[in-house]
């Protein structure tokens, strides 16, 4: 067995076929990963990436080709079947029960072994995930509960989980979405530690300098075929990008927007409760001038959600105030924050920024189907309703161009445009952006900070919520950095480099 | 090894064949039941359909029969669409009949037309009121509206019972020492008495009470509001997503309570149908036997939701039970109707899964393949 199989690659996919209704998704693609490596794919939003690894994971049935594990031929009927075969996936929403401990999780839905006892023992299993912890550095209180687990920690139970079922193979999709670079250095470590032994990890990411510091190969997907596999130590951040989008990519280096002096947000010493009555802000206080883009940087879970959600009235506030061009903002009041001109785009895409089974056209006209030329009275004005739709999905491209496909259908990338045509819509004085592309992949992410930039240029002031460095630095005027809810220092984005905000980040600007 | 496997997209024939698959699904599991009894189960059809549809009279019962599940179908229809689980039309109708009874009662002396939209009114405000508290419930404090409004039934029962058994109240008949003894409601005068249409006259008849015509107004008005105007349009943003409501600036508290109350005064309707239609009194025992509040919720599944699928689909199940009344006796099980009933609902549930999921059968397991190190 042992012969048999180490002249083999890990894994093998040949000829992979997955036609949905209307789209092809993966169209012949060939993939090979070998043992010991860490192998990225890479690919647009849309390129196939999620739908090879669902059919890795036996999520999916592939319509045509076969899979191969060390040399022998599989059929994956449900992700069951994978996971006996040694093939597991941390997935970017993570597949944790947030009532049950950190040793709970990692045995649930593991049939053999300990977890196959009628009752459990709960010590043996700590013991074990306490052991796998320190070998790999992926340090976790076994006993912990996940909703006490920041994001970072709850990754590692996922990583904990596919270890401790001693799976040769992971697939980890858009791991450091979530992490510092602190952490992502960790975790880079950790998967290093995993091929030492011979395992096999698939990296999905859209970031290419992450790509080239873990990756040993990089295998590229474009419009769900594989273009080719190159060594990540002999390729570029441009030579991947131009493989991956198939052109060229701009520069990024448009000239800034020259900030006006009129204050339209301001913001003083604003005090927010989180979900669970926790104060979430505490005391943050900034002012955004027209045409300028300010930043908070963050990693995710530090208020700034709370905060976007305070400012767009989704969330009402405690203590402090906030204007829009000197007028008085009440909180806790969404329609009231519409109407005052502040635009929204949500963390939560999918849910929060759309209504995911109604129509791209009843997106489109989510906010502004109350106003004169949507409705007559009570009455929808179904016509206007249509051509507004058809006239937007046309300006930012939205693919497929048709109003009536429901919302869950688009791409993340479609999905923001939708989002981002919505908003601009509206003609408002203020933008609240979180987490505007994450997610997406290179062309959508040059399209979403291309209008933010025209937006900023027309004279909106931009309040720009994101945990990507470099989004940050290519797209601010100043930045912020919140931490623990307090802004913990402002920093020049000239001046900066990512290791001094991401040091502010992880709550280093402290003293 | 059976598999069941998720379907990406429905076929568009999996949306007629999967109701119409599940009753003949049912029918022949009923058909066991009534061979294993020694009946032959063709000729029970045969007589279930003539007596649903075709005998004399036949389809005029069967309207009669369909009438209160339009009203509590469509109850459900409305608010399920919404995710609101209102279970309690049941409660609401006894409310509307409470409310209507006692407006026929009273303005018994004013013309006919404006009685019956006293009538009418009272009933939609009565269901309405009692549908407002779990709504209030469900928008100011998060609570499941499924155990509240059901809760609330056994209330709208203890109620409903107090007002005739327990009590001397307004709608409790004192006129007589025999219903003294044996307690029963105040006869509504003629003015409260709704009007019927005779549609056909030769042949088997059909004659078609004034309810049911309100009721496929309300259908035709619950589509219009659902699919035309802004009020349909918050109530599909709501029902997909509470937080995509909330980011559009919809006001989903007073939506919920809205869509609540629509849902309360549209099974209310049924019960002032019930009142003014058929049993012309308060009838605490007779509305609680019937059950209309319960299977207004399988009316509202089957049909999906859809205010003109309740109608169809009521009127099918009211044939069903017509002919359940009408057959009862020695060479007919009198559970049977309700077997059938259940064995549809059984296989329309069974038939959605298969709508969503395809069945594989493998011959074993995908080999799986011991880890090389």
């Amino acid at each position: 067995m042992q012969q048999a199989t180490s002249t083999s690659p890990a894994v093998r996919l040949r000829g992979i076929t997955k036609r949905f209704p209307g789209v092809t998704a993966n169209d012949g693609v060939d993939f090979e990963a070998a043992e010991g490596e860490v192998h990225a794919l890479l690919g647009e939003n849309g390129a196939g990436k999620t739908t090879l690894s669902n059919i890795l994971t036996g999520l999916y049935r592939p319509d045509e080709g076969e899979i191969e594990l060390y040399g022998k031929p599989v059929q994956f009927n449900s992700p069951r079947d994978a996971l006996d075969a040694g093939v597991s996936m941390v997935h970017q929403h993570f597949r944790l029960v947030r009532a049950f401990t950190v040793a709970e999780n990692v045995v649930l839905g593991d049939h053999r072994g300990e977890a196959r006892r009628f009752r459990l023992r709960p010590r043996a299993i700590e013991r074990r995930v306490a052991e796998l912890g320190k070998e790999y550095g992926l340090r976790v209180a076994p006993r912990a509960k996940i909703w006490q687990l920041s994001l970072g920690e709850q990754q590692r139970v996922e990583i904990l989980k596919a270890l401790y079922r001693d799976s040769r193979v992971l697939i980890l999709d858009e791991p450091t979405a979530v992490l510092t670079p602190q952490e992502a250095e960790r975790l880079f470590r950790t998967l290093r530690a995993m091929v030492e032994e011979g395992r096999t990890i698939i990296f999905i990411s859209h970031k290419l300098h992450e790509v080239k510091a873990v990756a040993d190969r990089v295998t590229v997907l474009r419009a769900g075929r594989s273009i080719g596999t190159v060594s990540a130590s002999e390729s570029t951040p441009q030579s991947l990008a131009a493989l991956m989008v198939g052109r060229e990519l701009g520069t990024g280096a448009t000239a800034k927007s020259e900030p006006r002096d009129e204050a339209v947000l301001e913001v003083q010493d604003l005090w927010t409760h989180g979900d669970r009555g926790e104060d979430a802000v505490k005391g943050v206080a900034f002012t955004v001038r027209a045409g300028e883009i300010l930043a908070v940087a963050g990693v995710a879970g530090n208020g700034q959600r709370e905060l976007a959600e305070t400012i767009t009235g989704m969330r009402p506030f405690a203590r402090g105030g906030m204007s829009l061009n000197g007028r008085e903002l009440r909180g806790g009041d969404p329609r009231r924050a519409i109407r005052a001109g502040i635009a929204h785009v949500p963390e939560d895409r999918l849910g929060t920024g759309v209504a995911p089974n109604l129509t791209v056209a009843s997106n489109v006209v989510l906010k502004s189907y109350r106003s004169r030329e949507m409705s007559r009275g009570p009455l929808l004005r179904g016509r206007s309703i249509r051509r507004r739709a058809e006239e937007l999905i046309h300006r930012y491209e939205v693919r497929p161009p048709i109003a009536t496909t429901p919302a869950r259908q688009l791409s993340g990338g479609n999905l923001q445009k939708v989002v981002l045509a919505r908003e601009f819509s509206g003609d408002p004085k203020v933008l609240v952006a979180a987490s505007p592309t994450r997610g997406l992949d290179v062309a959508a992410i040059e399209a979403v900070h291309g209008h933010l930039r025209d937006a900023a240029a027309r004279g909106m002031a931009i309040l720009l919520i994101s945990e990507d460095l470099e989004e940050i630095l290519t797209l601010a005027d100043r930045v912020a950095v919140i931490y623990e809810g307090a802004i913990v220092g402002e920093v020049d984005p000239k001046g900066a480099t990512v290791n001094e905000i991401g040091l502010l980040m992880a709550g280093g600007g402290r003293s | 090894m059976i598999r069941f496997e998720r379907r990406l997209q429905q076929p568009w024939w999996l949306a007629v064949a999967v109701p119409v698959g599940s009753i003949l699904v049912a029918l022949a599991f009923a058909a066991i039941v009534l061979a294993a009894t020694g009946h032959d189960p063709l000729h029970a059809y045969r007589r279930i359909f003539d007596s649903a549809f075709l005998a004399k009279g036949a389809l005029t019962q069967t309207i009669m029969s369909a009438t209160p599940l339009c009203f509590t179908g469509l109850a459900a229809a409305v608010a399920f669409r919404m995710q609101l689980f209102n279970i309690g039309a049941e409660g609401q109708l006894y409310f509307g009949a409470i409310a209507a009874a006692a407006s026929g009662l009273y303005f018994h002396s004013l013309p006919k037309p404006l009685v019956i939209v006293a009538m009418i009114a009272a009933g939609c405000a009565g269901g309405a009121a009692w549908a407002l508290i779990p709504a209030i419930l469900k928008a100011f404090f998060r609570t499941n509206e499924i155990i509240t409004s059901l809760m609330l039934n056994y209330v709208a029962a203890l109620v409903l019972n107090y007002l005739i058994f327990d009590s001397l109240s307004y709608w409790r008949d004192t006129s007589t020492p025999e219903t003294k003894v044996f307690p029963q409601g105040k006869t509504l005068a003629d003015s409260a008495t709704w009007p019927t249409t005779t549609l056909v006259h030769s042949g088997p008849g059909l004659v078609v009470p004034l309810g049911f015509g309100i009721a496929i107004l309300v259908a035709l008005l619950a589509w219009f509001l659902y699919s035309r105007t802004r009020f349909g349009f918050e109530a599909q943003v709501l029902g997909d997503s509470q937080q995509a409501a909330r980011y559009a600036g919809i006001r989903t508290r007073r939506k919920i309570l809205a869509v609540m109350c629509l849902s309360g005064a549209i099974a209310g309707l049924g019960g002032a149908s019930q009142d003014g239609d058929f049993r012309h009194l308060l009838d605490p025992r007779g509305l609680q036997q019937a059950g209309y509040g319960y299977a207004g919720i399988v009316v509202a599944a089957l049909a999906r939701y859809n205010p003109f699928g309740v109608v169809l689909i009521a009127f099918l199940l009211g044939g069903l039970q017509n002919a359940g009344y009408t057959l009862q006796g020695a060479d007919f099980p009198s559970g049977l109707v309700g077997v059938i009933q259940g064995l549809i609902l059984f296989c329309a549930l069974g038939g959605e899964l298969l709508g969503r999921y395809r069945i594989r059968i493998a011959r074993r397991p995908a080999p799986a393949v011991e880890p090389s190190a």
